[in-house]
């Protein structure tokens, strides 16, 4: 028999209804699983007793005939989800010792319909990072090694610990969220598929903020299908967030018919970039090739302000985060480091509490919105912004998705990106454009190069039209047939 | 526009947090690199465009006029640092 | 101008605006279902959204949305169709998020104007520059230990709507009277119950003098003042030093300052000290706020007669002074109260009534128009009774006393106590007779022209009367008897 922890949600789904094993059975396959991956640093938190406890609860739905879509799947929870009574850290020391008197909607959702939490994720501090090296728990370690190379790589960020433990087994799925690329450059990095709904379609409440106007939660599983099951238990309407969408949740499953005839996907040139590694336009043009193979049109179509992306969202996000990042204070929860008055108790705990990165991004936020620069920066941004929502629409006249490269590059070793802020930025390169524009964007893992590390391919689709984006997910992902597994497996 | 040392202070109180001043060269350095990335967008024709603040194309729900939440002071001071009788407390505040 | 002050070296004018922050009648938050009522415990009318709480969204109340356009509307104001809400970012004790959500570039209700009632029966228009909703903070205690600050939060994510005028004002009587007015229309429409004391009305005053068609000067903020009474005492004590400072070769600095009500003086805020930069942006936890035209036609409909409208319809109507008929308008239940007697009673003399015999008798009492003993209608039926001669306004006075210990009718009053007037000639002719009589001495002199002596024959009458003979028919009989 296959190890229960290979198994997929669709697998394990099948073999609770067949009872086959228990969730019980199946979450301490699990707990066993994230005990022997500890070297991976991918949680901040391990929560087996209530792991346990959830499982119990859910073969006893099991029993009554009351499963949910996720019942007793032992997932992971990014440590950006505020979980009632368990510590919640955004991987900031600031955020010391903070139990949520609360529970997200998005986490709840997943409870509720089943699921089983295995613990918190591992991060970049306040989800501000592509490598997982900005936490104050620690660097979160790739499962992926390069062949005959043993340098720890990075799992890619900000859902770093999300990556790795669904990489490497060690739970069954993963929650993450994506503000400039967090859940599919990740993916990419260590071979599996995450997906980025439409700003709007998973609340935020609950969800400690970076990017208000860019955060998106968002499911990191094994396979496409899962992704459609998981992110089926997510999404839906929200009171609690005003700009959550009020639009019925689909059947995302049922979008997975393995057939793409007659769509037509575009192929942006502007990502055909100065200096791109050949081994990544290889990966792009391989992907092309499957899907014209399935019988889908591709079209070229061009998104002309794609290049100034990356700029306009290295302005709009640490500028929401230098304001969403105000209330962690010292006042009322987490850290607080004393000094002669309020204001040097302020600046005391927000300089002991954030590290480097997110001290840059909220003083670069800082400036860009102070007196005299918040047109030249912040609304110059808003404007580009504007441009490049246009191109989007613009493209959609003339195709039904868009295929690009995820990420451009493979993981890389913890020291060999991270001298230079402005490097380890453009690692988001291919993500922030859908980020601007709220698009849904998955990253499918496609190949591996030729150190044996995995490349995922990118597929965004219309605002709320994440079933196309799943279809075409699919079709990508049979054509593909990857099923190498990193050197790490729990 | 370049950051100097002293902007960079004047921001970081501004942000409330506390640089010590042998970084602020340093912090400065690595602040204009960004900034110098971030003017790319100057050669970005925007005339005439409405900046986007959200993507979101819908009008903004109001909810009913009822008391739904609040009632549970212990809750709300569970996480603080420092609490009193009730209230939350911070070092003394001069007006 | 009338409005100048005199200073050691020649005339100064004074220039005042004022933001009015008034608390939107809500029960629950502008932006989390935690109730608003005054009064609670610490920290108990505070949800996980008001303490800041991470990962917490704001919901807007659309009852706040409701009254800040009644209130746009009822000042005449144009209203934005679409508004914008937008981060106002500072560090403070008692502003959990780190900001305060406000309105800025785009707020839902633009310009307009109000008449303001100035104490020598004169009006004058004051410019409203904008209406805007946003979210009150906490509050720092500061009494409780040597060396902390507590902070309770159930202010925190209250609605206010700040109401921002044109430097319009020249003198503190006319910042008060423009008060005076917001309050009145506040409190008609029912946006705001106006409650000073509690804090749901709170002015910061903008302060600058100048010489007489100069620009303008620099201006103080006087922060946070709450009574029309204080309003009056902070601007005159402003002005003065602002005039002595500039006399002196100073220079005034732009500032915020506190009115220190105990001592009668202003100065200057430490805590506020820091450079101002909000670094507004809009809230992209909220969308845009849109309305419809039918909404604001929708809120026209439910406006009730203003005050201003109401007043010129008493004088126009009644026929009543301009003065009256501001005191009658001032508040809704006064003015409906007057109405109501009105419709039974000569509107002058209920005029009178009420604002002499009834607000006096409420005021000592300590009660309000709408727990008045004496109904409307009673009120009517009594001053009825004067009108048609049944009593003497004399007699009327003594009936409302009892009416308004005893809650009674009018006319019970008069019948069981048989204070109705006589106006039987015949009667009155017989006792005149018998006072005539009886008194030969004082006959003589008034007929050897002490005429002053007709108010003692009438007082003889009055007596035995019991005040209940008509005055008129008794002076015209003696008249009558005593030169003929």
């Amino acid at each position: 028999m296959t190890k229960l922890t290979d198994l997929t949600i669709a697998q394990a789904r099948d073999g609770l209804r067949a009872k086959e094993f228990s969730a019980v059975e199946l979450t301490d396959a699990y707990i066993a699983a994230v005990e022997s991956s500890r070297p991976l640093n991918a949680f901040i938190t391990e929560t087996p007793e209530i792991a346990r406890d959830m499982a119990k609860k859910s073969d006893a739905r099991i029993a009554d005939g009351s499963a949910g879509a996720m019942e007793g799947m032992p997932i992971g929870m990014k440590d950006l989800f505020c979980t009632e009574g368990t510590l919640t850290t955004a991987a900031s020391h600031i955020l010391d010792g903070f139990k949520p008197q609360y529970e997200s909607t998005i986490s709840k959702n997943l409870w509720d319909a089943g699921a089983v939490m295995l613990g918190k994720m591992n991060l970049d501090e306040f989800a501000m990072g592509s490598a997982n090296i900005t936490s104050y728990y620690g660097n979160v370690v790739n499962p992926w090694k390069r062949e005959g190379d043993d340098t720890d790589l990075v799992p890619g960020g900000s859902s770093g610990g999300s990556s790795a433990a669904v990489a490497a087994h060690s739970v069954i799925a993963a929650t993450g969220t994506d503000t400039g690329g967090s859940i599919r450059q990740p993916a990419a990095f260590t071979g599996i598929v995450g997906f980025k709904p439409t700003y709007g379609r998973c609340s935020r409440w609950g969800v400690v903020a970076f990017a208000s106007s860019l955060d998106q939660a968002g499911p990191m599983t094994r396979d496409v299908r899962d992704s459609a099951i998981m992110l089926g238990a997510m999404a839906g309407h929200d009171p609690k967030d005003s700009t959550s969408a009020d639009i019925a949740v689909p059947d995302f499953e049922a979008a997975l018919t393995g057939d793409v005839k007659g769509l037509r996907i575009g192929i942006p040139k502007e990502y055909r970039m100065d200096g791109m590694p050949a081994e990544i336009e290889k990966i792009w043009d391989q992907g092309i090739a499957w899907l014209k193979d399935a019988g889908a049109e591709i079209v070229e179509v061009s998104l002309p302000h794609t290049k100034y992306a990356l700029p306009a969202y290295y302005i709009i996000a640490p500028a929401e985060a230098s304001s969403n990042l105000a209330r962690y204070d010292g006042v009322r929860y987490g850290l607080r480091e004393e000094g002669k008055d309020l204001i040097e108790m302020y600046e005391n705990t927000r300089a002991a509490g954030f590290g480097a990165e997110v001290k840059r991004r909220v003083l670069i936020g800082t400036y860009v919105l102070s007196a005299g620069y918040y047109d030249a920066y912040y609304l110059k941004a808003q404007r580009v912004r504007s441009r490049i929502v246009d191109d989007f629409k613009k493209a959609w006249n003339s195709c039904d998705l868009l295929l690009t490269p995820a990420t451009p590059s493979a993981a890389f070793g913890a020291g060999e990106n991270q001298d230079d802020p402005l490097a380890m930025y453009l690692n988001d390169v291919f993500t922030v454009p859908a980020s601007l524009a709220g698009l849904p964007g998955i990253a499918v893992p496609a190949g591996l190069d030729s150190k044996g590390l995995p490349l995922g391919l990118q597929l965004l689709g219309r605002p709320f039209d994440e079933e196309t984006v799943l279809r075409g997910a699919h079709v990508l992902e049979q054509q593909a047939g990857f099923n190498a597994k990193p050197q790490f497996l729990a | 526009m370049s950051l100097d040392k002293k902007t960079v202070a004047r921001i970081a109180h501004l942000a409330r947090i506390k640089v010590p001043e042998e970084d602020l060269e340093p912090l400065a350095g690595e602040l204009n690199n960004i900034l110098g990335f971030i003017e790319q967008l100057n050669e970005v024709d925007t005339d005439g465009v409405d900046p986007l603040a959200s993507v979101v194309e819908m009008n903004m729900r109001q909810r009913e006029d009822a008391v739904t939440d609040g009632g549970y002071p212990d809750r709300v001071l569970a996480n603080g640092p420092e609490t009193a009788m009730g209230f939350y407390t911070v070092p003394k505040v001069v007006e | 101008m009338a409005n100048l002050i005199k200073g050691n070296t020649g005339d100064w004018e004074v220039v005042i605006g004022l933001e009015v922050h008034a608390q939107v009648s809500s029960k629950a938050k502008l932006f989390s279902g935690a109730a608003t009522a005054f009064g609670a415990g610490p920290n108990e009318q505070v949800s996980l959204v008001d303490a800041a709480m991470p990962g917490m969204l704001p919901v807007i109340n659309k009852e706040c949305v409701r009254q800040a356009v009644r209130t746009g509307l009822a000042m005449g104001c144009a209203i934005n169709l679409k508004s914008v809400f937008a981060r106002k970012n500072y560090f403070y004790a008692d502003l959990p998020q780190g900001y305060q959500i406000s309105q800025y570039e785009l707020p839902v209700v633009g310009e307009g104007e109000i008449t303001i009632d100035l104490e020598d029966g004169e009006s004058k228009q004051v410019g409203i520059e904008r209406l805007h909703l946003e979210q009150d903070a906490g509050k720092s205690i500061h009494d409780q230990d040597p060396t902390k600050s507590y902070i309770d939060l159930n202010r925190s994510g209250v609605a206010l709507m700040e109401i921002v005028s044109k430097p319009d004002m020249r003198s503190a009587d006319e910042a008060a009277a423009y008060v005076t007015k917001l309050r009145s229309i506040l409190r008609y429409i029912g946006a705001c119950d106006g409650n000073m004391a509690e804090g749901s009305m709170r002015a910061d005053v903008n302060i600058s003098v100048r010489r007489p068609g100069e620009p303008l000067g620099t201006r103080a903020e006087l922060k946070n003042i709450n009574s029309i009474r204080f309003i009056r005492q902070a601007v005159d004590y402003e002005v003065k030093r602002q005039i002595m400072l500039i006399e002196d070769g100073g220079e005034v600095v732009q500032e915020t300052r506190l009115f220190d009500s105990i001592k009668g003086e202003t100065r200057s805020m430490r805590s506020k000290e820091d450079a101002h930069d909000y670094r507004y942006f809009p809230d992209p936890d909220l969308l845009p706020l849109v309305i419809e035209s039918a909404f604001v036609e929708e809120m026209k409909g439910t406006l009730p007669e203003l005050p201003d409208t109401k007043k010129d319809r008493f004088i126009s109507d009644f026929g009543l002074s301009a003065y009256d008929a501001g005191v009658l308008v001032s508040e809704r239940e006064t003015a409906s109260y007057y109405e109501a007697v009105a419709a039974k009673a000569d509107p002058k003399l209920a005029a009178n009534w009420v604002i002499s015999e009834l607000f006096g008798r409420l005021n000592k009492a300590g009660k309000d128009i709408t727990d008045s003993p004496v109904s409307p209608e009673n009120l009517g039926n009594l001053l009825s009774l004067i009108s048609d001669n049944t009593i003497s306004g004399k007699i009327a006075k003594e009936v409302f006393n009892e009416m308004f210990e005893t809650g009674k009718d009018a006319k019970d009053i008069v019948e069981e106590k048989g204070l109705k007037q006589i106006t039987d000639t015949g009667a009155i002719e017989a006792i005149v007779d018998g006072i005539i009589a009886n008194s030969p001495g004082q006959v003589e002199q008034y007929r050897s022209g002490k005429t002053g002596l007709i108010g003692w024959f009438v007082g003889q009458v009055m007596k035995e009367t019991q005040g209940k003979a008509n005055p008129g028919v008794v002076n015209q009989l003696l008249k009558s008897k005593l030169e003929g």
